[in-house]
Parts: C-alpha cells; sequence; structure tokens
C-alpha cells in the first residue's frame, strides 16, 4: 500500500498542520466553499421542488431537465467564469452550486409528490389551507428524502470543492494541485486522504441532523419497516 | 466568440469528443456488468447488502481527480486509469438501483412465475430483470451523463478528454474553447440520455401507453446520482 505511506509519511510531518497553508485553515476553507454552496443551492432547490412536488406542474421537465442538467462540467464552467468574470466569490460559488442543485431538486420533489393523496385529502378535510398542508403534511413526511437529497450534495460539493484550486483558490485541493505540479506524490496522497475523510465527517454529520429534522414518528416507521 | 475557430478545428472537436463518450460510456457498462451480478447476491443473502452499501458509498466521497492520482501508481497515465475510476463512481450509483429493482418485484409475479415451472434462473432472467429494467436503466442514465462531465477532469492528469478545451482555454484565456467543449460535453450527455430512454422504452414494451417518463423513471433517480 504505497498510497497510504505515502500519505501517512505526509500527514504525520508536523509542517502541514501549521500556518497559512497547514492543513487546519485548508480544512477550514474547504468547508467555507462547500457550506456557503450547499446553502445556496439548497435556497433555490428545495422550494422549487416542493412547489412542483405539490402542483404537479412542470414535473416532466423538472425530472428530465435535471438528469441532463447533472452534465455540466463543473470544471468547465469554472474555468469559463475565470475567463469572463475574473476571481470572485461567484467564479467558485456558482459551478458548486449548479453541481449541488439535482440531488436536492430531484429529492425534495420525489419526497413531496410521493405524500399519500389520502393525506392530502384529509388534511384539506380538515380545514387546512393548501400553504398548511405543504408547510405541516407534505414537507415533514418529505423530510428524510429531502435531507438525503442535501446529504448526497454535500458529498459532491465537498468532493468537488477540490477543482476550486485549480484556479489557484485554497481548500484541501491545493494539495493535490500542488502536490501534481510538483511531482510531490506525498502531498497529493496526503491531500486527497484528508478530503475523504472530511466528506465522510460530513456524511455522518448528516445522519446526525436526519435525527434531528425527520420526525420521530417516521424515523419509528422506517426502522420497523426495516 | 469567434465562429471561425470551429472548422478550423473540426478535427481536434471530434477527436475528443469521440475520446470523451468513449470514456463517458464504457465505465457505466462495466459497472452494470458487475452490479447485476453483485445485485442478485445481494437480494439473495440479505446480509451481503448493508456493508457492500456503506464501501460504495465511502468510495464515491473520494474526489474523482484523487482517485485518478491513486490509480497512476499502479495502470499509468492513460485511459485505463480513468475507466477504472469511472467504473468505480459508476457501480456506486447502479447498485442501489439494480438492488431497488430487484426487490420491487412483487412477491404475486415471483409466485406465478414459479408455479409455472420457472427455475431460480430462469426466473431471474424472464422475469425479474425485464422487471426491474427501468429502475436500472434509470440508475443507468444518471451514470452515464455523470461519467461523460468527470471525464473531462481526466484531462488535469493528461488523459483526452473534452476538458483539453477548458485547460487549453484558460491557458490561452480564450472563451470559445471553453464555450466548445462544454457545449459538446452537454450535447453529448444529452445524446446519450436519449438513446438510454430509448433502448428502455424498448426494453419495455408493456409499459407503451403509460406515462413513464414523468412518473415512474423518476423514481429511482431520487436518492442516487452524481
Amino acid at each position: 500500500m504505497s498510497f497510504l505511506n505515502f500519505a501517512w509519511s505526509w500527514l504525520k510531518s508536523a509542517q502541514q498542520w501549521h500556518g497559512q497553508s497547514g492543513i487546519p485553515i485548508r480544512i477550514l476553507e474547504h468547508l467555507y466553499y462547500s457550506g456557503l454552496s450547499l446553502l445556496v443551492a439548497a435556497l433555490i432547490a428545495i422550494p422549487l421542488g416542493v412547489l412542483v412536488g405539490h402542483t404537479g406542474r412542470g414535473r416532466f421537465v423538472l425530472v428530465n431537465l435535471a438528469n441532463v442538467w447533472r452534465a455540466i462540467p463543473t470544471l468547465g464552467l469554472l474555468i469559463l467564469l475565470v475567463v469572463l468574470i475574473g476571481f470572485s466569490t461567484l467564479t467558485w460559488l456558482i459551478p458548486l452550486v449548479v453541481l449541488a442543485i439535482p440531488p436536492i431538486l430531484v429529492n425534495a420533489y420525489e419526497g413531496v409528490a410521493g405524500v399519500d393523496p389520502d393525506l392530502k385529502d384529509a388534511a384539506l378535510g380538515m380545514g387546512m389551507t393548501q400553504w398548511q398542508v405543504v408547510r405541516k403534511v407534505e414537507v415533514p413526511l418529505a423530510s428524510p428524502l429531502i435531507v438525503l437529497g442535501l446529504r448526497t450534495a454535500a458529498l459532491f460539493v465537498v468532493a468537488t470543492a477540490t477543482i476550486a484550486a485549480v484556479i489557484s483558490l485554497g481548500g484541501l485541493g491545493r494539495y493535490i494541485i500542488d502536490g501534481l505540479a510538483a511531482n510531490n506524490y506525498a502531498e497529493v496522497a496526503g491531500g486527497a486522504t484528508v478530503i475523504v475523510v472530511l466528506a465522510l465527517a460530513v456524511q455522518v454529520l448528516f445522519i446526525g441532523l436526519r435525527r434531528l429534522i425527520v420526525p420521530a414518528g417516521l424515523r419509528a416507521q422506517a426502522k420497523a419497516s426495516r | 466568440m469567434v465562429w471561425s475557430w470551429i472548422p478550423q478545428n473540426w478535427g481536434l472537436i471530434w477527436q475528443y469528443t469521440s475520446d470523451n463518450a468513449l470514456l463517458g460510456l464504457v465505465p457505466p457498462l462495466i459497472g452494470l456488468a458487475i452490479s447485476i451480478p453483485l445485485g442478485v447476491v445481494s437480494v439473495r443473502w440479505g446480509w451481503v447488502y448493508p456493508p457492500l452499501l456503506s464501501l460504495t458509498s465511502a468510495v464515491y466521497a473520494i474526489p474523482s481527480l484523487a482517485v485518478f492520482v491513486v490509480l497512476i501508481d499502479y495502470t499509468g497515465l492513460g485511459n485505463l486509469t480513468v475507466i477504472i475510476a469511472l467504473t468505480l463512481f459508476s457501480l456506486c450509483v447502479l447498485l442501489p438501483n439494480v438492488v431497488d429493482g430487484l426487490r420491487g418485484v412483487s412477491q404475486p409475479v415471483r409466485q406465478a412465475a414459479t408455479a409455472m415451472g420457472y427455475g431460480e434462473i430462469r426466473r431471474l432472467v424472464q422475469v425479474e430483470l425485464p422487471i426491474a429494467t427501468p429502475v436500472v436503466i434509470a440508475g443507468l442514465r444518471i451514470a452515464v451523463v455523470s461519467s461523460i462531465s468527470l471525464a473531462s477532469v481526466a484531462q488535469l492528469i493528461g488523459v483526452g478528454s473534452l476538458g483539453y478545451f477548458f485547460i487549453d482555454g484558460l491557458q490561452r484565456d480564450f472563451p470559445t474553447e471553453i464555450y466548445v467543449g462544454a457545449f459538446a460535453v452537454l450535447a453529448l450527455a444529452f445524446v446519450s440520455d436519449m438513446l438510454l430512454v430509448t433502448i428502455g422504452a424498448l426494453l419495455t414494451p408493456w409499459r407503451r401507453g403509460q406515462r413513464t417518463l414523468g412518473g415512474v423513471w423518476a423514481i429511482s433517480l431520487a436518492g442516487t446520482g452524481r
């Protein structure tokens, strides 16, 4: 396992853990890129997915567009924005938001569209308004899928924020790009290892988030049916 | 946008598009060939599936660039490296869909096949796999579209793909080249996606006339997908 040996020899040297280009700073940069992108993507995709799921209008367009949307090459978009608008926050934010939208959108839509029509009828029959049905019935019932969509998107974004280093930004991708440029294999291996660990930690975070967000009744039900 | 650049470089565009198509289509097909037996095993012996699923999601968390770099050590700088990496990613998308598809076959259908004298293998090939086809194709659509997009990142380790136009366009500060590269990636993804939808429709003639595109196809697009 030469890869792990290289990664370990790089990780254990103390100089990687201090200063402006040290691992802790790079992790914070990486989390900043990922977190902001995910937040913006969620603010766009969750309302849109819930709206289409609730009204049923435009679902054909949404489902098929979302799949081809995935093909938008993040690297290409990033480079295009560098050439067009130079280096700014939007340069890295737009490609990562574009990347995060499809899984969040499709899952929010599927979650709401999959709610049992009988439940909606019952809620309307009890005198709820459409908005109350969305807020008190559909969104809570869709919450497991919405969280799953966010989790999948977080996985993509943390793994892909790597390429921000291609345009001389920070983040953990710095180690991979700089290591490649300098033929420093240990640095590449070490950087990749830190990204994987970070991505897995974020996954664990979302499993915790699921506990907080998904109503207890739904969680009990999921356990019983398993 | 310098339109005259396109006809002048037609040969190059075509070459990188076909390279990119190869890198985008071969890995999902290999992934499918691996995930069908794995999926059958996971359904037959249920305890295999949870650890397998955790493993594939962990693999999915690794940045594509990092996977390329790790594999260079073993398979060198070439197509093989990229194909192995993208096959791994495809597998992560396809396996859950194969399992969900097979689990979606209703018990009465299985029993009817058995009552008609079908053995286990014949029931799998002639009944269960055809019924699972829509869900499997939905996974294949995600895998193909993502592979086409990710293959452009392979240019960073020097493997020919449409990513060439991104890097070259950045170095020469020439947006036309980046537009052409991004457009070619999207066009390639769109054509492949439509091709898969058509193949899916041909493979499942009994679903003709149903409203499949927006509805049933979409269900399995949720939850997975890069």
